[in-house]
């Protein structure tokens, strides 16, 4: 499988956002990395799914020569790049070649300008968990300026197994798109028996920073199962329900899910229940 | 046209307007109070030094900040006034007050710090009563003090008073007062920093001034006034003039030419044009002898101090360096940044060294001070030190960027930001940078949503609407409307990059 090919020091960096005010609360410096083993059909960000297999078929379509091929390999030019998103587009491979390998010292040094302005760094995908000892390096720089790690995870790998990492992160925000396994399989891909592994031990360690659930338009019955059964649970922890929206979402989630956002009407029914439920921190986007 | 039936037929200008206009005809027509010098008055006509149309004849300092906490415990003599003894008496008392307070526009500049002058009375009544009664408050002042460098401060402490100014601010939207929240983050609860930050997205304001910074400058006493100008409480500004350091720049045949002839030699004329300004105002315009404020204590004439403006900082270092892209040069490049950082060093070593007769409040020294810029101004003058508007570069760049020069002005310095809808939702988020830049030494932050109708143009408050009706051809009460336009149609001041939820 593609994504175990990750190194033990360095990981291939999709993109680096210095400040962010929507990945955990307050300000905070966003990493997102390359490759998921999940391939969710509503997935906004197809293009970090996979690691780029260096096929070659976006290198002519750069307009300003971004892109070249030396050895086998597809280069992508930094400075001459414009971010058209041209390569994305037609990657056949949900990939992309606009990707750093980068050490987590180089990270740090990303960060350390930026670092009075943010609570700390978190970090995103694709799936961060397929780099745990990267992050593990990571978070031990980032801790030692004082700043706060979160990971942003999908939940396909089992926390209590990096017991070191788990003790540098302050907390994961992690994805829970159904509690029904085979609907999860539908939409994501893979089965959800980890996910929800994760979701009760996270909760019962104190590292759950943050739930998120999809609301899928046409699927009520299962919207309500997941919201049911996680909202009987979180407490105080905040319990993000996402809106569907078509923005950015391949063919086949299109095909599936539609072209309309999940409205704000059904979206409330769904948030009453969840605070009847006991959910504290409900926020609806 | 005659100048004076242009201005009394002027259509856009409302009658307080007119009066206005035709005070400062009246004045340009006297050339012998004042001393000429040739020399300043070709720097002038080339447009290097900028005296900011203060008059020929100037008859009161251009900013006066009256200390009311005298006006709250002992009333006016002069406007037979007790202490107030409600809170109604107090905002009715403030408003006389504020009516008799000059400056350079005849506007007041400070009403004072909201929140300890009101609180003690906000607390002996109903918050129903209290904000009944503020509502009236800040909507006399809206609609009498019609000039958007009326200016008033709160904080760093959170109060009763605090949180209901900004609850009505956010409803009334109003483009007077402006407002500062003195913002010190071991003094101010972080709620109410938070319900301050979006204030200031839904309006504009307040904006976020150093309190720590400020203390360490000033002392406890100072006050945020006008656009962003520190000055100090029971007393305020004489004077404010500018170099405009990009026209000036241009004389210059080279870098060390500029510092070894060009720099010295305009900053020695605008040194002591002010000083010839400040003792006109003080030996002669008898202004400290025969007003109320000052012969009831309410300001010292020792408090005044003389603001040495500038603007251009980026534009000069660009020809200096001879870099035509903007994008390649302040604010883009060490080089360049480093060369402002001399200039400011340069003129901050020649201002600290003219001693001036007044100012004993800062030493006998004047203040440098970033202005925002006139409407007059164009392109070719950025205001301050700023990066100029087109060309910012991401949030936290251009931040650490500001944090090189924001200390050489005690007299103010600021920059404005433009932000998109998501921030509404991390009202945290924006926080901890305000928070994350005044920890670099950042002076003084201004933000604003992108769809907002109050926007803040360089420094100062104008509403979109209320520049549509001078677009229009009829009259905004506002006497700042019209400098909004100007900048708006000249300077694209309203152009400014918009941060995005990944502020990029
Ligand atoms: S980014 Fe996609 S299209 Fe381009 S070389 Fe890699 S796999 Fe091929
Ligand atoms: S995003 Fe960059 S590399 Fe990709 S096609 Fe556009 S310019 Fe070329």
């Amino acid at each position: 499988m593609l994504w175990t090919v990750a190194s033990m020091t360095k990981a291939p960096v999709n993109r680096l956002i210095p400040f962010s005010n929507v990945d955990g609360p307050g300000n905070r410096f966003a990493l997102f990395l390359q490759g998921c083993p999940f391939s969710c059909l509503f997935c906004h960000n197809p293009e970090t799914i996979h690691l780029c297999v260096h096929c070659g078929a976006c290198v002519k379509t750069c307009p300003v020569g971004a892109l070249s091929r030396v050895d086998e390999k597809v280069i992508w030019n930094r400075e001459k790049c414009v971010n058209c998103d041209t390569c994305i587009k037609v990657c056949p491979h949900l990939s992309s070649p606009k990707i750093r390998m980068m050490s987590p010292q180089e990270v740090l040094s990303e960060f350390e300008p930026v670092a009075s302005y943010v609570r700390g760094i978190s970090v995103s995908g694709g799936e961060c968990m397929l780099y745990p000892q990267f992050l593990s390096e990571l978070f031990a720089l980032i801790k030692a300026k004082g700043k706060t790690c979160l990971i942003d995870s999908n939940g396909f790998t089992a926390f209590e197994n990096y017991p070191e990492l788990m003790s540098l992160a302050d907390g994961v925000m992690l994805d829970v798109k159904a509690v029904d396994d085979d609907f999860h399989k539908k939409i994501c891909g893979v089965e959800n028996k980890t996910v929800l592994h994760n979701f009760s031990w996270l909760l019962k360690n104190q590292k759950l920073e943050e739930v998120r659930t999809i609301l899928y338009p046409n699927y009520e019955e299962e919207n309500l199962r997941t919201v049911d059964f996680i909202s009987k649970r979180v407490k105080n922890v905040r319990y993000k329900l996402l809106r569907y929206r078509p923005f950015g979402v391949r063919s086949q989630g299109i095909e599936l899910l539609g072209n309309q956002t999940y409205s704000l009407e059904d979206a409330q029914k769904l948030v009453d229940l969840a605070k009847s439920n006991g959910a504290s921190q409900v926020v609806c986007i | 046209m005659n100048q004076v039936l242009q201005i009394v037929q002027d259509a856009t200008l409302t009658y307080h307007q007119k009066v206005l206009a035709l005070a400062r005809l009246a004045e340009a027509n006297d050339h012998e109070s004042l001393p000429v010098n040739d020399a300043y008055v070709k720097a002038k006509e080339m447009g290097i030094i900028c005296d900011l149309n203060e008059g020929n004849t100037p008859y009161r300092p251009r900013y006066i900040i009256p200390d009311y906490r005298i006006l709250m415990q002992k009333g006016c003599a002069m406007l037979e006034l007790e202490a107030p003894k409600d809170l109604w008496e107090a905002t009715a008392a403030l408003l006389m007050m504020y009516h008799h307070v000059p400056s350079i526009t005849s506007f007041p500049v400070f009403l004072g710090n909201f929140d300890e002058l009101l609180e003690p009375f906000v607390l002996k009544v109903s918050k129903e009563e209290a904000k009944k009664c503020l509502r009236l408050f800040l909507a006399h002042i809206d609609k009498t003090l019609t000039d958007s460098f009326v200016h008033a401060d709160l904080g760093p402490k959170a109060s009763v008073t605090g949180e209901l100014i900004l609850e009505l601010t956010e409803e009334m939207n109003l483009a007077m007062p402006n407002l500062s929240l003195k913002y010190d983050p071991e003094i101010t609860p972080d709620d109410f920093a938070e319900k301050a930050v979006s204030c200031m997205l839904k309006t504009s304001k307040p904006s976020f001034a150093n309190h720590q910074m400020f203390v360490k400058e000033w002392g406890e006493d100072y006050a945020i006034a006008s656009c962003y100008n520190g000055l100090k409480i029971a007393g305020g500004g004489f004077t404010l003039h500018r170099l405009r350091l990009a026209t000036m720049a241009k004389q210059a045949e080279s870098v060390e030419d500029f510092f070894a002839r060009v720099l010295p030699n305009y900053t020695d004329l605008l040194l002591n044009g002010m000083e010839d300004r400040i003792r006109f105002i003080v030996e002669q315009s008898k202004w400290f002898e025969t007003d109320f404020l000052a012969r009831e204590g309410f300001v010292k004439m020792e408090n005044f101090t003389g603001m040495f403006g500038l603007v251009g900082l980026a534009e000069a270092v660009n020809t200096l360096l001879k870099i035509e892209d903007p994008a390649k040069g302040f604010g883009y490049n060490s080089e360049a940044d480093q060369l402002g950082v001399r200039i400011m060093e340069a003129l901050n070593d020649q201002v600290n060294g003219f001693k001036s007769k007044y100012c004993a409040c800062t030493e006998h020294h004047y203040g440098l001070h970033a202005q925002v810029g006139i409407d007059s101004d164009g392109m070719d003058n950025s205001p301050g030190a700023r990066i100029p508007i087109g060309y910012e570069p991401a949030l936290h760049q251009q931040l650490n960027h500001s944090t090189l020069y924001h200390k050489y002005f005690v007299t103010g310095c600021g920059d404005v930001f433009k932000f998109d809808q998501t921030w509404f939702n991390s009202t945290q988020a924006l926080l901890d940078i305000i928070r994350g830049a005044m920890a670099k030494g950042y002076r003084y932050f201004s933000g604003y949503n992108a769809d907002a109708d109050v926007v803040r143009v360089t420094g100062y408050l104008v509403k979109r609407s209320e520049i549509e009706k001078l677009d229009a051809n009829q009259t905004s009460l506002n006497n700042a409307t019209v400098f909004g336009k100007g900048a708006r149609d000249g300077g694209h001041a309203l152009d400014r990059r918009i941060h995005d939820q990944s502020s990029r």
